[in-house]
């Protein structure tokens, strides 16, 4: 018998029942409600009278449209404060543990479902985000949904779906000096192509990986849907059991041991098949940053604005020449001469405490260029509490940046935290959509040293300039 | 809500030639501070619309009437928002044709009468030469196919399931606590012995339901 590829095990191993024509109900172990996509959930179960099968199999925070500075005021009034007013009442009423938003556990979902330890390998785990994807570095099957499908969870515990196809990612080589996951997870975008994905369940493998920390490998996940998979995910192996040891909601003495030996299995066997193979040597890489509005559409720091008419393909011409004028910018330009307005660092892509870090050392000694505003957002309440006791906080105040309460804030720009028209961003988020940060918003996604590193300047940098001369 | 139910119909199909067309763009984040799921139907593709006198496609006559919209490859590609397909069929928007779509868009439309289908590069080029001469389009998803004005009929493949659902108006819920029940807690018991660990939840970080 061929071997099983680590999406296969854990996709058998929660099949309910199977369906004539191919699908599967499958159970789900873990859900993350959040106030944005899940009003209209809980509308349906009132609406037939349904109840919640299993409320400790939920868990719920408001991350979304949370303000990040100001916070006890600012919640009082409006359309968000309402919409959290809303999942409080709806986690009333049907009994699901609530993070409050001053509670040291709060957080962006896909930040304190591993931190909690809600996140485990082997399990499924979904919730109304199609960045869900992030908690697939533990092992885990995790995807994003829609608020029916919430719905259906909450009812049934169960989501009738089509098992995938399976993409084995092989990351390989020693990331050089100046580049990071974020780099690899671009690249890989703009050679795959936002749809590259679309139909499978990828799994990264290779030295690379491997070699790569939790937080990191979840910044690789997390961008999965990126390249149009919902599912992204890698084995396990000592790190992740490293990581979760110890968590709040880890299993506890004999519960543990037979956990992490159930866990050692939970990677392909060597004979698996995959049905698309892809690979990437990360040791010829450079810095990435997007100059469009996918995220395909990115290049290396030391490259230039491609020019249409060189694209042969009119449909393909037509989608750069629309980027190029949304984002204003001329064929043929260097990276690096590209000017900014604005800095965030922060979101459910590198908003952990080694993506704070790594920004803070390139930041620390230097300050934001004039003109140039810069906000860093942690992705937790426990991330800021963890940043400020090591005294990165300092760091990042003293370069000019704001430092600001936990939420997805500038990446999804649905509190005050918004780009105005026209104005250009380093971010270190996930999507570079129009009007993802604001109407008219210019996005450039990149790694959190190379936000920085554009914070000093002023303009797209490439990191590796500033670490030869530290 | 009951699904409304989808046979057979007949409408113009608006030409939205773009790729990459993402949940963003179809509906911006700002306007996910809306509890409700109906009405949404003003604010899709907001930032390309800007109000009166708008000349995108579903203003413009005669596209305004459309229950189609014709579109590139990777269409709603992005978030996971609901939102996206609401708006679209709270404009009268029964049905998407594109080269490909973006995954969780695709499965959010079966869930709210909206029938996303994909087509090969021959079959889309007469569907977006029948859109753009503004020609009326037949949906028949019964025998899952497109027929155009001047006679060609276009084949497309749609899961049985889901042919089943957008055509009986299923609610998929119910139809799982009524046939299905048995078999979860089936699953249940055997997940409790077989992986205790993951039983226990979220009850255990001892927070108080509903407190802010």
């Amino acid at each position: 018998m061929a071997g099983r590829t680590l999406y296969g095990k854990i996709w058998d191993a929660h099949i309910v029942r199977s369906y004539d024509g191919g699908d599967d109900l499958i159970y789900i172990d873990r859900h993350l409600v959040q106030e944005v996509s899940s009003p209209q959930a809980f509308a349906a179960l009132d609406e037939y009278g349904r109840i919640v099968r299993r409320p400790e199999a939920h868990l719920s925070v408001a991350d979304h449209a949370v303000p990040t500075k100001d916070r006890s005021q600012a919640l009082k009034t409006g359309l968000a404060a309402r919409q959290v007013e809303r999942l409080v009442d709806n986690c009333r009423r049907y009994e699901i543990p609530y993070i409050p938003t001053d509670d040291p556990r709060h957080g962006i979902v896909h930040v304190i479902g591993p931190e909690l330890g809600f996140t485990q390998p082997g399990t499924t785990l979904v919730c109304g985000d199609s960045h869900t994807c992030t908690h697939g570095a533990f092992g885990c099957i995790a995807f994003g949904i829609g608020a029916s499908e919430c719905a259906c969870v909450l009812a049934t515990q169960t989501l009738r779906q089509r098992k995938q196809k399976t993409m084995r990612v092989s990351l390989d080589g020693a990331l050089p000096e100046g580049v990071t996951v974020k780099d690899v997870i671009i690249a890989l975008i703009a050679k795959i192509g936002t749809g590259g994905g679309v139909g499978y369940a990828i799994e990264y493998v290779g030295s690379a990986v491997e070699a790569l920390s939790m937080q990191a490998r979840m910044t690789l996940c997390n961008m999965t849907i990126e390249a149009g998979s919902r599912v992204g995910l890698v084995g396990v192996d000592e790190k992740t059991i490293a990581f979760l040891k110890g968590r709040p909601l880890s299993p506890k003495g004999a519960d543990w041991d037979a956990a992490v030996a159930a866990w050692a299995n939970l990677a392909s066997d060597e004979d698996a098949q995959f049905d698309h193979c892809v690979s990437l040597d990360v040791s010829q890489l450079a810095p990435q940053v997007s100059w469009g509005t996918t995220p395909e559409q990115s290049v290396a720091v030391t490259g230039h604005i491609p020019d249409p008419m060189q694209e042969s393909d009119p449909d393909r011409r037509f989608g750069l020449q629309k980027s190029l004028d949304y984002m204003a910018l001329t064929a043929g330009t260097a990276i690096r001469d590209i000017t900014i307005d604005k800095v965030f660092i922060g979101s459910c892509t590198n908003g952990r405490i080694e993506d704070l870090r790594s920004a803070a050392s390139i930041l620390e000694g230097r300050t934001v260029a004039p003109g140039v505003s810069a906000i860093v957002v942690p992705g937790s309440a426990a991330t800021r509490i963890a940043a400020e006791a090591e005294g990165l906080d300092t760091i990042f105040r003293s370069a000019g940046f704001e430092w600001r309460e936990a939420g997805c804030s500038m990446c999804v720009g649905m509190n005050d935290d918004r780009l105005a028209e026209g104005e250009r961003c380093a971010s270190t988020s996930n999507r570079n959509f129009e009007g993802r940060q604001g109407i008219g918003g210019r996005t450039h996604l990149m790694s959190p040293q190379m936000a920085a590193a554009a914070a000093i300047t002023g303009r797209l940098t490439d990191v590796r300039e500033l670490l030869s001369c530290q | 809500m009951p699904m409304r139910k989808m046979s057979e119909f007949t409408s113009l199909a608006a030409p939205l030639p773009e790729n990459n067309i993402d949940t963003d763009v179809i509906f911006p984040a700002r306007f996910l501070l809306i509890l409700a799921k109906e009405g949404v139907g003003q604010y899709a593709f907001h930032e390309r619309r800007k109000g009166a006198g708008s000349d995108f496609v579903l203003d413009r006559l005669p596209y305004d009437k459309a229950e189609i919209l014709v579109t590139g490859s990777n269409f709603g590609t992005g978030s996971s928002r609901e939102q996206a397909v609401w708006t679209l069929a709270d404009l009268g928007i029964r049905c998407v044709i594109a080269r490909s779509f973006g995954e969780i868009f695709f499965s959010n439309c079966y869930k709210n009468g909206v029938l996303p289908i994909v087509l090969g590069e021959d079959a889309m080029l007469a569907v977006e030469a029948a859109a753009n001469a503004a020609e009326q389009i037949t949906v028949d998803l019964p025998n899952e196919c497109l027929r155009l004005a001047n006679g060609t009929q276009i084949a497309f493949t749609i899961e049985p399931y889901r042919k089943q659902a957008l055509m009986a108006g299923l609610d998929e819920v119910g139809m799982i606590l009524t046939q299905d029940l048995a078999a979860i807690e089936a699953y249940e018991s055997r997940r409790k012995l077989n992986t205790p660990w993951v039983t226990a939840g979220s009850e255990q970080l001892e927070l108080h339901s509903g407190n802010d």
